[in-house]
């Protein structure tokens, strides 16, 4: 029997419990068990990001790595750190360029290269346990901000750490706060933006799975901060495991009086709660998703209009941000602005949280300092393109965004340097396209999705979509017409110039940026009836 | 009064606002399967909203179902990750195995056949949910198992 406390660290994410892992851990649970184990902790975790090479099992303290861990391997897994010797060699990473073996954590290349502050908790505690929060340093910041600043302090703070929306549209988050904090009112909201529609992201997910309270804290601070005592939390439909994770993580953290009356003695009231979505893309648009917690269609409102901050949820002042924004917020309170502003870049401070996906070697959830390069993430992160096919295009911020060729890979990723490449770095979404990628095809596919999520209130969003999809449709069918290039662009300018809100006018992105950098294929298309990359049936 | 009428009656005493619309259509979808009319004109009732706004808001957001659905619900992500790597290949062979178009039911309620926008599993794409599972890294082969599966388990049943 060794000596000292070992952890096994079972994932139990949503993609790792599609492997398994829940049966893996009630058979590692009855192991040890019948092996009367004392000194070996058996902790459900979120997500370790690798979701490729799950289910993964991380056993301390010196974090040995299992990936593919199937339910059978339990057994084999107890006798081995029951010997006290070696691990079990087969379950070890194998690294998929050089073939060797690496059984640590933080020596495997996908997570020797990340830096993790948003992320530092996921996969480490387990997300039904407050108290395993606690011991990782929650609500410290809470605590910090309750007892020892005052609201300015805290806004003044997020202020000069630099931190911008996670969700997309890169606001500075401190002058929002400040804005709802200036906002008369006696009554104030903040909401937490969990409805993650872009399609190939799922960084969000992972958060509210693997650290919910992290979120919680965040919305604290701010609804102290603010003024506010009611914070919603707008979860997606699709995500089944972060509701009632999230659900559990509210009843424990009022259980320990982080949330309810007088919190910590403060005087502070805050509740939180969760409102589930119901399945519509553009209610991830801040006035839509009001409408949707109001009990309404979620139908973006007509400029001119307030501001959320000013008039928002029941037009009451009203703090609307993503997951990942509220989930950094008390490691600035705690550890400062300048220890967050000191990652990052010029104007994009602190890290960025990608889902990397597609065609790439590791597929999973990475988290970086603002400004690091596109080559970086998809080469050494990523570890390059699989099959030892050649790397085409990067497709970031989803529906919204656009795709980025081999000649941009050097461009640093933070929100003006995509922005200028014409894409976005949106929620997070990263998805990596091979040469077997049509960009015809890839663009057919992201109209096909907007024209159906299109709320279909403002004409250039809803007609325009489909004659885009249309066209493009065509186009993959080998029916283009001599001309349609130009009519895609002329159209594209008129949907982002005509439509009402944040959907609409970035829609036409994946056309106008595959057009801009993969014309060719377009023209391959339209005049010789081929499509080179070998998708379209013609 | 009809089972249906009962679990609305059980349910909606906890739900008094408009903002709860979309919760209680929630709760009582996920206890009757769908939202048939009479169910629609109960919430209407309860809550004071128009019968006709409650509509629109079902007919709105993708979740809700205005029919019954299969026993076994099949959603095939669409997200770009399980685009890239095949799944309009896998929505194909399922419809094939199936007999179904996406967004059908078959008439004697065995499946229903959706697309989904993500499900967020993208590093096993392409995925397949079937009601709560995920099943991920799909194929046209790894389709045809798990209907095979399917089909034995109701053989024993």
């Amino acid at each position: 029997m060794p000596k000292g406390e070992i952890t096994i660290l079972v994932c139990q994410g949503t993609g790792c419990v599609s492997g398994g892992s829940t049966e893996l851990y009630s058979l590692l649970e009855a192991e040890l068990a019948g092996a009367g184990a004392g000194n070996v902790r058996l902790k459900r975790t979120g997500c370790h990001g690798f979701c490729q090479q799950g289910p993964t099992v991380v056993i301390g303290p010196e974090r040995v790595f299992y990936v593919k861990v199937e339910p059978g391997d339990a057994k084999e897994i107890v006798a081995a750190i029951l010997a006290g010797g070696k691990p079990v060699q087969r379950l070890l990473y194998r690294d998929p360029v050089t073939g060797s073996i690496i059984p640590h954590y933080h020596d495997i290349p996908f997570y020797r290269e990340q830096e993790r502050v948003i992320l530092r908790n996921c996969g480490n505690i387990d997300p039904e346990d407050v108290d395993d929060y606690l011991a990782a340093g929650g609500y410290r910041a809470l605590t910090r901000a309750l007892k020892e600043m005052t609201r300015e302090e805290i806004i003044e703070e997020v202020k000069r750490s630099g931190l911008r929306g996670l969700g997309g549209a890169g606001f500075s988050a401190g002058r929002k706060w400040e804005a709802c904090y200036r906002a008369s009112g006696d009554e104030k909201f903040v909401i937490c933006n969990g409805d993650e529609g872009d399609p190939g992201a799922f960084q969000d997910r992972s958060v509210m799975e693997g650290d919910p309270h992290s979120i919680l804290e965040g919305m604290a601070i701010a609804g102290y901060a603010i003024g506010a005592n009611k914070g919603y939390i707008y979860v997606r439909a699709e995500y089944p495991l972060a509701v009632p994770r999230l659900k559990t993580a509210v009843k424990q953290a009022g259980e320990r009086g982080f949330l309810g009356r007088n919190i910590l003695g403060s005087g502070f009231d805050f509740d939180i709660e969760i409102f589930q979505g119901a399945g519509a893309f553009v209610c991830g648009e801040s006035t839509a998703l009001v409408r949707s917690i109001e009990g309404y269609r979620g139908l973006p409102r007509p400029l001119p209009r307030p501001r959320t901050s000013e008039a928002g949820l029941w037009g009451k002042p009203t703090l609307l941000n993503n997951v990942k924004t509220l989930a950094s917020v008390p490691h600035i309170v705690l550890q400062g602005a300048d220890w967050f502003a000191a990652r990052g870049t010029e104007r994009s401070k602190g890290t960025a949280v990608f889902s990397l996906t597609g065609k790439v070697v590791n597929c999973g959830l990475i988290e970086v300092p603002m400004g690091a390069s596109l080559r970086k993430i998809i080469f050494e992160i990523g570890g390059g393109i699989q099959g030892n096919k050649a790397f085409k295009a990067v497709q970031t911020g989803g529906p919204s965004g656009g795709c980025l060729p081999a000649e941009m890979l050097d461009i640093p990723v933070d929100f003006d340097s995509l922005t200028s490449a014409g894409s976005i770095m949106g929620s997070g979404g990263m998805v990596i396209l091979d040469e077997n990628t049509c960009m015809v095809d890839l663009a057919r596919y992201f109209l096909d999705f907007t024209q159906r999520e299109s709320c279909g209130q403002c004409i250039p969003c809803r007609l325009g979509t489909r004659q885009m999809f249309t066209i493009l449709d065509d186009i993959t069918k080998g029916q283009g017409r001599p001309g349609d290039i130009e009519l895609l662009v002329e159209l594209g300018g008129i949907i982002a110039r005509g439509s009402l809100c944040g959907l609409g006018k970035t829609v036409p992105n994946p056309v106008l940026t595959t057009i801009r950098y993969f014309r060719a294929e377009y023209e391959a298309h339209i005049y010789e009836h081929r499509c080179p990359a070998g998708v379209c049936q013609m | 009064m009809d089972e249906e009428l009962a679990i609305c009656k059980k349910a909606l005493p906890f739900y008094t606002t408009r903002h709860h619309l979309i919760p209680v259509l929630q709760e009582l979808q996920s206890k009757i399967g769908y939202l048939p009319e009479k169910v629609i004109v109960e919430v209407s009732r309860h809550l004071r909203v128009p019968a006709s706004d409650v509509y629109a808001v079902t007919s709105f957001y993708d979740q809700f179902r205005l029919q019954p659905l299969g026993r076994k619900r099949i959603a095939v992500c669409r997200g770009t990750a399980c685009h890239v790597r095949g799944a309009p290949q896998v929505l194909r062979e399922i419809e094939t195995i199936t007999n179904l178009k996406e967004g059908e039911t078959s008439p004697d309620l065995e499946y229903t056949l959706e697309t989904v926008g993500c499900i967020g599993c993208c590093a096993l794409a392409p995925c397949v949910r079937i009601n709560k599972e995920v099943f991920g890294e799909m194929s046209r082969e790894r389709v045809a198992e798990l209907f095979d599966m399917f089909g034995e388990e109701d053989g024993n049943a």
